[in-house]
């Protein structure tokens, strides 16, 4: 047996591959797919001149093998190109202006689905077959088919609206922006001692990640219900009954294992995750990477949409390893 | 006397009906004596076993004496206390009766602390006793199941079986997972376990290691105790037909006799056949036989089930 | 001897997104008949709330919501329904393949899918969709693209499982070819849970849908659309005019739980471990 240092090296490696593949896919549906990008982003009207400056500056004129070689090597240093508007920043700067803000949602979104999700599932499968499983099950279908605009909207009318207790928009109020330490207001606030900069940044993330973390719990209610009575039917669980342990801790052992499973699926839900995002950042207008997304395509600015892209092929890779060595550190059957 | 069992029935729902797995079955088992509980699988030998501890779902109706106490009337919490304290239980399969997160150690003293007020310390010095007790090093207590053999596991399961010193220990087909070699180390641990003044249920298909190992069998066919007696009188003169069949089918190394397996398979328990439940596999069934069930009959202390002793000790 | 006692199937579950699946259908189908007004026609009763006249209110435009509703309900399924028909006429049949044959191009094969499958599904429509152009047609190809990886995945599962199976063997000592042997037994057998499959991913994909209308991928105004028609009453909501927003949402959702209620009902039918 290896030690788990090895392991978590042996894992990183094998991240190379699948990055790999995302970055040529990334590539060909950006590049080969019917249709020239540069068209269909400026419109039929386009300046033949223009048309050719634009392709010569983004290389789109030379042979595609090379095109995705000079493409390879720039994504390999770290250089997403330089965005076509506004002072033409560099795409990777301004996609780290705005991630903070993403991650921040993300993060709270995933604690609110992980917690209802765990809740209801287990309810429901250490009830199983009863109506309160019912219930759960029901739950988990129809927060997974909130359509989360729209969701989000009517948590804006209720408590934003009509009862006026919560901000519908935006991450924080104006002017009351903590110093920038990690980009997380939240965490910048408590590292700066920054109370109604805290107080804020919590009243905007309320709306947008209970939006995304119901409409996610529904995944988790029924991964969790699943793997609970899977669990619970084997040997093991009766085997401690037979011992005379008590419920609480039999339902203890049971949780701790069904979570095993549960957290490599984790990986595939914070896809999910990052796509729900992008539709509730445009609801609640939160500055992150979705919406920044959106307002580049509407700009035709095609070095940054591509670059977006690339940047979530890149953290869904980077979000699979960190799952993968959970795992490893959580599971003793496994083996470095 | 340790544990009796009087006219207990255990019967179940399933989609096809109700299931009489145990149908009506009586038996006294002292302390310090090992009984074997065979038949084939599908009698409600193992239904019988758990239902001792309270973990069959399904109706169970009669009387569990343990020590004096019909186990059937105690709450649930009392009953937990019972369980793993007093009556020990070894499982079939040591693949997967044991948690695969926790370590050996761990999962012992959870089971020493949730019966006894003990610190942490003194139950893992308990517990590494226990493990030289079933032949096991003690640094196994750092071992997760799966570092563990399947004979290295049964040892782990019996010694969380008698981690609390319990008066009774039921194993269930504890070996029947395990090759031959690792079978007779097991069963000689259990065979020690006895000789402390334990009672053990081995509940086993198999008649040939019951007989080795058993002081009393009993044997049981489709929920009912067919026979029962000492092992001695039982492997000279098999009374019940059932009986004779399962001693006739096992292959023999010294004696040379000829094997005859059993025709037929043991009944669906939702429909039973009507009289003698044996009755469609006996070689001497006849028509009292196939039309009413047989009376129990105690003959001194052998038990039997079964017409032609009925007739017998009436004639 | 624990008895496990499998739910029932949950056949109620079923049929109550039959029910609602069907009413969606044949409100699309029967559109001019059941909508009231012409959902793009504009009136002066702009910004009513739901009345006798106007069930659903009107939008700021004076358009009778009801009908824009009934209206949008043909673009949604004219959309999913296609692109889900071009995912499975791509996913099935390489599934199918790769499974059967295994080798070099089963692990290309998986490899991109898998990859496909772990980006974020809605960010990669949005992608195509914005290289593409916005359209109908180019929606369809953005969401049929996004979907084919899970039909593979579930086919070539399928396939792997049953090729071993007894029956292929012996299959294929008589001397079928492989593709009779695909198309005569194993086709059949993964058609259970290729329908499953279906169902939830259809679910999955009419929020997509909605997703890449409502960022305005799919149509322009004056065309209705749910999703399209959410993002449109968006800027009226602060001002509290509820049904803008409401009727349009609650369609998007009746339509994918639909959808997913026949699924999950069917996966306990069809499947042990749902998927």
């Amino acid at each position: 047996m290896g030690s788990l240092k090895e392991y978590i090296i042996m894992r990183a490696l094998l991240v190379i591959p699948t990055v790999f593949i995302l970055l040529t896919l990334v590539f060909f549906i950006l590049r080969i797919l019917p249709g020239d990008p540069i068209v269909a982003m400026l419109g039929q009207k386009v300046p033949p001149e223009v048309l050719e400056k634009l392709r010569a500056e983004l290389g789109l004129n030379k042979p595609i093998w090379e095109q995705y070689i000079d493409y390879l090597s720039h994504v390999i240093r770290g250089d997403l190109g330089r965005s076509m508007i506004w002072g033409r920043r560099p795409v990777i700067e301004e996609i780290m202006d705005r991630f903070p803000a993403t991650l921040e949602l993300t993060i709270f979104s995933f604690a609110i689905s992980v917690f209802l999700g765990i809740t209801t599932g287990s309810i429901a499968a250490f009830r199983r077959g009863s109506k309160i499983d019912t219930g759960m099950r029901l739950y988990s279908i129809i927060a997974y088919t909130l359509f989360i605009p729209w969701f989000g909207m009517l948590l804006q009318m209720l408590f934003g609206v009509y009862l006026d207790l919560l901000p519908i928009g935006g991450r924080i109020d104006p002017g009351l922006e903590p110093p920038h330490i990690t980009g997380l207001y939240v965490l910048d606030s408590i590292l700066t001692m920054h109370w109604r900069s805290l107080e804020s940044a919590l009243a905007h993330l309320i709306l947008p990640s209970l939006t995304l973390g119901i409409v996610l719990s529904g995944a988790y209610t029924r991964l969790v219900r699943n793997n609970l009575i899977e669990v619970l039917n084997q040997d093991f669980i009766r085997a401690y009954r037979a011992r005379g342990v008590r419920n609480r801790k039999i339902a203890f052992h049971a949780m701790k294992n069904a979570f095993i499973p549960i957290i490599t699926l984790m990986g595939l839900q914070f896809a999910i995750l990052l796509a729900g995002a992008v539709l509730t950042e445009t609801t609640f207008s939160w500055p992150g990477i979705g919406t920044f997304l959106l307002e580049r395509i509407q700009y035709r600015d095609y070095t940054s949409v591509q670059g977006v892209i690339v940047f979530y092929a890149l953290f869904v890779a980077m979000i699979s390893l960190i799952v993968d060595v959970i795992y490893a550190l959580l599971d003793p059957r496994v083996r470095y | 006397m340790l544990l009796e069992i009087e006219d207990l029935k255990v019967y179940y729902r399933s989609k096809k009906g109700t299931v009489k797995a145990v149908d009506g079955v009586s038996l006294r088992i002292d302390r310090g004596e090992m009984v074997g509980i065979v038949g084939e699988s599908g009698c409600g030998k193992s239904t019988l076993a758990y239902s001792i501890i309270r973990l069959v779902q399904g109706e169970v109706r009669g009387k569990i004496l343990f020590d004096g106490v019909n186990l059937l009337e105690l709450s649930e919490e009392k009953m937990r206390r019972i369980r793993g304290k007093e009556i020990g239980m070894v499982f079939q399969d040591p693949m997967t009766s044991l948690d695969p997160l926790e370590k050996i150690g761990d999962q012992i003293v959870e089971t020493i602390t949730e019966h006894e007020n003990v610190d942490e310390e003194t139950a893992m010095r308990r517990v590494r006793e226990l493990l030289l007790k079933v032949g096991l090093p003690e640094d196994r207590v750092e071992s997760y199941p799966h570092q563990l053999s399947g004979g290295q596991r049964q040892r782990v399961m019996i010694a969380l079986a008698i981690a609390l010193n319990p008066k009774l220990l039921i194993a269930d087909e504890p070996t029947t997972a395990l090759d031959v070699i690792v079978q007779e180390r097991i069963m000689d641990i259990l065979e020690g376990i006895k000789r402390e003044g334990k009672s053990v249920i081995l509940i086993t298909h198999d008649l040939a290691l019951a007989s080795e190992r058993c002081d009393r069998i009993a044997v049981m066919y489709a929920g009912w105790l067919v026979e029962m007696g000492k092992t001695s009188e039982i492997v000279k003169d098999p009374l019940h037909p059932y009986t004779k069949g399962l001693m006739d089918s096992i292959p023999d190394l010294w004696m040379k006799k000829e094997v005859k397996p059993m025709p037929g398979n043991p009944p669906d328990l939702t429909d039973p056949p009507k009289g003698c439940r044996f009755h469609p596999r006996c070689p001497l069934a006849d028509d009292v036989c196939r039309r009413e069930e047989p009376p129990t009959v105690n003959l001194g202390d052998r038990i039997v089930r079964c017409w032609r002793w009925a007739n017998a000790s009436e004639g | 001897m624990n008895i496990v006692r499998l739910p029932e199937a949950r056949e109620w579950m079923i049929w109550a997104g039959i029910v609602i699946v069907a009413s969606i259908v044949f409100m699309a189908v029967f559109a001019p008949f059941i909508a009231p007004y012409d959902p793009t026609e504009m009136t002066n009763d702009i910004l009513k709330p739901p009345s006798l006249k106007h069930i659903m209110g009107t939008d700021n435009l004076g358009r009778d919501i009801f009908s824009r509703v009934v209206y949008g309900s043909r673009v949604v399924l004219e959309v999913v329904f296609s692109a889900t028909l071009f995912s499975m006429a791509i996913g099935v049949p390489l599934g199918l393949i790769s499974g059967y044959f295994g080798g070099k191009l089963d692990r290309v094969l998986s490899m991109v899918m898998d990859s496909i499958y772990a980006f974020p599904s809605l960010i990669l429509a949005i992608a195509i969709a914005a290289m593409l152009g916005p359209s109908v047609f180019n929606a369809i190809i953005a969401i049929a693209v996004v979907y084919v990886p899970t039909y593979y995945r579930m086919t070539r599962g399928q396939t792997l499982s049953l090729k071993s199976a007894l029956f292929v063997e012996a299959a294929k000592t008589i001397g079928a070819g492989d593709f009779r042997i695909i198309r005569k037994h194993i086709l059949p057998n993964v058609l259970p849970t290729i329908l499953v499959v279906f169902t939830l991913c259809v679910a999955d994909a009419i929020l997509t849908e909605a997703g890449l209308s409502f960022l305005g991928f799919i149509v322009s105004a004056p065309t209705p659309d749910w999703g399209f028609d959410l993002s449109a009453g968006r800027p009226y909501l602060p001002a509290g005019y509820w049904w803008l927003i409401t009727f349009p949402g609650l369609m998007v959702m009746l339509l994918a739980l639909g959808f997913a209620l026949i699924g999950e009902g069917l996966s306990e039918r069809y499947l042990r471990r749902e998927i």
